[in-house]
């Protein structure tokens, strides 16, 4: 029961339509939904028919032999691939293992250690002009990055057509990459986190080492990660930098030909188009593994340092 | 005042750039004992609490002036990663790192180079039990930190700041992100800390600083936004008897 102080009362129902442009405006909405469902549709079909035509080109010179055996050249581009793919994956290890402790340490060094030098004139101008070089350093050419590897490693440092030379061109196409997304990674460390390991009287190092970047660990994998399909699939660098043998490199001074390159050699200097199409599916299905792969490390990599 | 000053600032100012921050403070801080800082939103509390770990050291353009010390010695002479060992902090929002519970209390310990396992073992333990969290994760300390609710995070951050032996612990607001029953059991565990340290605690909450410390600091803003200490005693007299109007003002709730 309530008391005779006070009650709620109902009004009446009054509400009138005040709009009378609500059909058309339900209109503009479906027909604008309809052109963005439109694009979306557009923009997977010409991937899965490019993706489903190299594929479907491809598989039927895909067979155990193909995989297996070396190429013997020629202009029908006789035999399979097997060096190409040991000397893609020769390309990979060495490529990343320059370039991702160096982008890695230079991500590192920008977002923990340059930041303090706000307000000291001369190192801030200098860090700036880091920052700049590596946005514009993404934004280059591979084939610039390719003729920089010729000019310096094979002709001037005397490295010639070498998986050294390829791996080193390559780093410098990679550092700008691995940079950008490892300093976003560590970006997104939050600053409590810094903070909780400093207050307990750590050395920023330690603090860097011991939390930050295990905390950007899933990021910086990926931005490795991204970098691995770039070796795969990079074909200008390697081009004027890794030779064109397609023999087993016996050292990281011999030169060689990676699946990317084959697949150019065959496209363009023989007469085999079908195995260049067999290339490009091997090398389609690698990335696309390498990707899940890597995806399913990260997440398990984060659940693990962050999950419940 | 009756017992040891573990940490003492005269006439102390602290600038951003330009701007002035804090105004002539003069506070001495009683050892294990617990003093709060009370004050509105931006006069520094927090700014005024870090200055005792140098935490504002990490903000560039910070300048202070006048002196701050711990046990008399100068603290802008002793060397940071020394001080912070020595004064610990629990920050606002509970901030375990994204590792395990016994990582997360071992972390300080390790860092200061104790890297035997069953050393590392009591040490957690002896800092979880003495942050009154021991029971509830004794089972699970290799669980993540990040799946602990809000109180026992900011429970398990007392801990990881006790485990490497401090002699102070600052506390920003340690319990303004918890709720009420959450809320009370920091302050519980507070009062059976300030045997073995000296506290010193921000806090917003006026009925907390009342109830659960033994000094009081009131901090208010001047014209130009600086923040300048307006009465320090024994919280007994600031809350039942205050020299000043502003403090009176401010604990009857009548701003801030």
């Amino acid at each position: 029961m309530q008391d005779a102080g006070w009650r709620i009362e109902h009004r009446d129902r009054t509400f009138v339509l005040t709009t009378s442009n609500l059909a058309w405006r339900h209109f503009a909405q479906r027909v604008a939904f309809a052109l963005l469902w439109l694009a979306g549709i557009m923009a997977v079909a010409v991937l899965v028919v490019v993706v489903a035509y190299v594929v479907l080109q491809g598989v039927k010179v895909i067979n155990p032999e193909f995989l297996l055996t070396p190429p013997r050249g020629g202009l029908s581009g006789e035999g399979g691939i097997s060096t190409t793919v040991v000397t893609t994956l020769y390309l990979v290890l060495l490529t990343i293992s320059i370039a991702a402790p160096l982008g890695v340490g230079a991500a590192i060094y920008l977002v923990e250690y340059a930041g303090q030098m706000q307000g000291q004139g001369r190192l801030a101008y200098l860090v700036g002009v880091v920052r700049f070089g590596v946005e514009l350093l993404a934004g280059v050419p591979s084939i610039i990055f390719g003729l920089f590897g010729y000019a310096l490693f094979v002709t001037a440092m005397h490295l010639g057509f070498s998986l050294l030379s390829a791996a080193l061109a390559g780093a410098c196409l990679l550092l700008p990459v691995v940079i950008r997304a490892s300093e976003e990674a560590l970006r997104a460390v939050p600053r409590s986190f810094r903070e909780g390991s400093l207050a307990l009287g750590t050395t920023q190092w330690q603090t860097v080492w011991g939390v930050v970047v295990p905390a950007a660990l899933p990021g910086i994998i990926t931005s490795v990660v991204l970098s691995v399909g770039r070796v795969i699939s990079e074909t200008a660098v390697f081009y004027v930098t890794l030779g064109g043998s397609y023999n087993l490199p016996r050292s990281i001074l011999s030169g060689g030909r990676s699946m990317a390159l084959h697949l150019y050699y065959l496209a363009m200097d023989t007469r085999a188009f079908e195995k260049a199409m067999g290339t490009g599916a091997i090398l389609i299905v690698v990335i696309v593994l390498i990707n899940l792969i890597i995806n399913f490390l990260s997440h398990r990599l984060a659940a693990r340092l962050g999950g419940a | 005042m009756e017992s040891v000053v573990k940490l003492e600032v005269q006439d102390y100012h602290l600038f951003y750039g330009d701007f002035r921050a804090l105004r002539g403070i003069s506070v001495q801080i009683p050892a294990h004992h617990i003093t709060a800082i009370i004050g509105p939103s931006g006069c520094g509390k927090s700014t005024f609490l870090r200055t005792f770990n140098r935490m504002n050291d990490l903000i560039p353009g910070v300048r202070v002036e006048g002196q701050a010390t711990l046990d008399g010695q100068d603290i802008f002479e002793v060397d940071v990663v020394e001080l912070r060992r020595l004064v610990g902090m629990v920050f606002q929002r509970p901030n375990p790192f994204p590792k395990s519970i016994f990582d997360n209390v071992a972390y300080g310990p390790r860092a200061h180079g104790v890297h035997e396992r069953a050393r590392l073992a009591g040490i957690v333990e002896r800092s979880l039990r003495d942050a009154a969290l021991w029971d509830e994760v004794k089972d699970d300390l290799g669980k993540s930190a990040l799946a602990l609710s809000g109180g026992q995070q900011q429970r398990l951050c007392i801990a990881r700041a006790l485990a490497v032996e401090p002699q102070v612990i600052l506390m920003d607001e340690p319990a303004s992100a918890l709720d009420p029953i959450a809320t009370l059991r920091i302050e519980e565990l507070i009062q059976t800390l300030k045997q073995k340290y000296t506290i010193v605690i921000v806090t917003h909450n006026m009925q907390q600083a009342a109830r659960a410390s033994d000094y009081t600091a009131f901090l208010m803003m001047d014209e130009e936004r600086a923040g300048y200490l307006v009465e320090y005693g024994p919280t007994r007299d600031i809350f039942t008897n205050p020299r000043h109007k502003q403090t009176e003002d401010y604990i009857t709730g009548r701003f801030g």
